[in-house]
């Protein structure tokens, strides 16, 4: 187990290296510079350029980042917030924080929603509850986050006023609600679908016939075998979720006005903010990465047949 | 021969139908099991012999009620466990402890997530066997002991052993709670061949040690018929012949029965080379919408009018020897079957 953990971690050092270089040219390759406006002169580009290193060659921008990374320092922004340090923008003024935050109650929502309804649906097989359910699930999968926002804003904010429509810094449970409902729908009907159809299959199993006949209670053959077995498409999919969840809230972000790290990366993409464009996505991604492994080490206890390391012959 | 010996087991005029799809006005049904009447004696081995799809094992699952009967009566040892005309449905734990299964598919019948000493100690706890910690890992082992397996296995999951260990776990397992009846469903068509033999002989052995009695499915007549007292013969849901195995074997009354007898391999290749071989003509009707009369009519190469329009019942015609066939009735029984033999002869 504890090799299998260090053969991941070096491997996903070397995955964030290579998302560095990728990122590194497909933000150089934009064209544009973040002192380009409209008043300012080539001599001032020049002296930007020259003062932040953006004149050497690529492959010496390349190291330096490389270099820099590998001893903490992120860099600094080159525009967005002049001269602060990129790692303070991202860490100490609460904008991961927020879209963590974010993004772990709409994992729980999705989650605690999810698994039960796909539970209740394949229980319930081809009862009205189950048809229900299957319409409800497929609205859900079909609308974008974006447009169920907007319509929780219109019906909730708007027309009943009980909900705030802007979020800002989510100072309380009500200015929750909406973001994170608008982000997890989708996740949660998807969840709901997944889970019906491994239940199911896991309930026309032997082994659910084997508890049967040993005596065990319905609830208790749900629960104790059905559930767990059926656990593992869900889980698979957990991965993609969480970084769906936490990279795509930039969306519901900027809709709710909440100023997380989601929205910020967005603005430094059209801002050229070379720095931060390349921080946040090495921060995202390195989360991604850590779920992912989280995942498949989840995977193992929730079924003891997958072995992490490669097979011993 | 039976009046002295106890019914362990008496099934009378069982059916279990599974909706299926049908259009929005009439709802469809598999006819798995139509009307089977049976009766099992204590310590008697009972084989369940047909095509695949004739509804052995819905038959088996719904003797111990892991389906629930669409109609008929299921007695065990004196006591009504189901009764749809009087409305008996008991509760089934105490007779869970008293009836068990061996499934065919030894991989899928045991959860993967759990290990083979919870999976035998789930039993132990839902029925109270053991009062102590100490006592339940105590009973485990001999449970593995019991069937040939080593008593450090209780820590592995399911995955990590043979199929034919795995079958002798899921024995185990149903021997757990110290059973007097198991539905033995093809617990051996799942497995390698020479493993067969060991398998089927721990039961045999089990069966006399434990003076158990068995319920053994198989599509297999030569496996039914080296371990079975008596053999039943289903075609599409009914029973159509009863008799003790020698008997069954050596004189098959029904059509059917002689069909499937002469599809067995002979060991020796000469006499299988030269021997007549009965086939029947087109394939098996579907259970959705069976043939009337007797099911077996669109097969039978004795059909005669009658047989299109009117099911017939399961009688005695020798001594322990039933059969459900027309043909039967109107010739006696066992002139039918060396007419039968002599038609045989001349094809």
């Amino acid at each position: 187990m504890a090799s299998y953990i260090l053969k991941r971690v070096v491997g996903s050092i070397l995955i964030l290296l290579l998302i560095m270089v990728v990122t590194f040219f497909l933000m150089n390759a934009v064209p544009g510079s973040p002192f380009l406006t409209e008043k300012s002169t080539p001599e001032q580009i020049a002296l930007a350029n020259a003062k932040y290193g953006l004149d050497k060659p690529k492959y010496v921008q390349l190291w330096n980042y490389i270099k820099n990374y590998c001893k903490g320092d992120l860099g600094v922004s080159l525009k967005m917030q002049e001269g602060t340090p990129v790692k303070d923008i991202i860490f100490h003024q609460g904008k991961f924080e927020l879209s963590i935050k974010l993004g772990i109650y709409a994992l729980l929502l999705a989650i605690i929603v999810g698994i039960p309804l796909g539970c209740l649906a394949a229980y319930f097989r081809g009862s009205w509850l189950d048809g229900l359910l299957r319409v409800v699930t497929t609205i859900g999968v079909a609308i974008p986050g974006f447009v169920l926002a907007a319509l929780l804003l219109i019906v909730f904010s708007v027309k009943l006023n009980i909900f705030p429509t802007r979020s800002e810094n989510l100072p309380n449970f009500k200015s929750y609600v909406l973001p994170v409902i608008s982000l997890a729908s989708y996740y949660t009907c998807y969840i709901a679908k997944l889970m019906r159809t491994s239940m199911l299959d896991a309930i026309n199993q032997d082994y659910i016939r084997t508890a049967r006949a040993k005596g065990v209670k319905t609830g208790s053959i749900i629960l104790k075998h059905a559930l767990r077995n059926s656990l593992i498409p869900v889980v698979t999919y957990l991965g993609p979720v969480t970084a769906g969840i936490i990279t795509g809230s930039f969306v519901i972000e900027s809709t709710f006005s909440i100023p997380g790290l989601g929205k910020y990366f967005v603005q430094s993409v059209t801002s050229r903010d070379y720095p931060v464009i390349m921080a946040t996505t090495v921060v995202l991604s390195a989360l991604v990465i850590v779920m992912m492994l989280v995942v498949d080490i989840v995977y193992k206890i929730v079924d003891p047949r997958i072995t992490l390391t490669a097979k011993e012959d | 021969m039976s009046e002295e010996r106890k019914k362990l087991v008496e099934v009378t005029g069982l059916k279990k139908y599974f909706p299926v799809k049908g259009n929005l006005f009439e709802k469809k049904y598999v006819q798995a099991v139509e009307s089977v009447s049976l009766s099992i004696y204590k310590g008697e081995t009972l084989g369940l012999v047909g095509e695949s799809g004739c509804g052995k094992t819905t038959l088996g699952r719904t003797i111990i009620r892991l389906y629930e009967p669409t109609d008929g009566r299921i007695v065990y040892d004196g006591t009504p466990i189901y009764d749809k005309k009087e409305k008996i449905s008991v509760r089934m734990l105490p007779y869970r402890r008293k009836m068990q299964i061996i499934f065919q598919d030894p991989s899928g019948s045991l959860d993967p997530r759990m290990t083979v000493g919870e999976i035998i100690g789930e039993s132990l706890d839902i029925h109270k066997l053991t009062s102590s910690k100490a006592e339940r890992t105590d009973r485990i082992r001999q449970l593995l002991e019991e069937v040939g397996l080593n008593t450090e296995h209780a820590n592995r999951f399911p995955h990590e052993f043979s199929g034919g260990q795995q079958q002798r776990v899921g024995i185990a397992r149903a021997l757990a709670v110290e059973p007097e009846f198991i539905v033995c469903d093809e617990p051996i068509s799942a497995l390698d061949v020479s493993i067969q033999s060991q398998v089927v002989n721990m039961l045999e052995d089990l069966q006399a040690s434990k003076g158990l009695t068995y319920l053994f499915i198989a599509h297999d007549v030569s496996v039914v018929r080296h371990i079975s007292d008596r053999i039943g013969v289903m075609y599409l849901g009914c029973l159509v012949e009863l008799a003790e195995s020698y008997e069954l074997c050596s004189h098959p009354i029904h059509p059917y029965t002689q069909t499937l007898l002469s599809a067995v391999p002979l060991p020796d290749p000469e006499k299988n080379k030269t021997r007549t071989r009965l086939l029947l003509e087109g394939d098996i009707p579907s259970p959705i919408n069976p043939p009337t009369g007797c099911r077996f009519h669109t097969r039978c190469p004795y059909a005669m009018p009658r047989c299109k329009e009117e099911m017939p019942e399961l009688k005695e015609y020798a001594p322990g020897h039933f059969g459900a066939c027309h043909l039967l009735e109107q010739n006696g029984s066992h002139n039918t079957s060396t007419s039968h033999n002599n038609k045989e002869d001349k094809e």
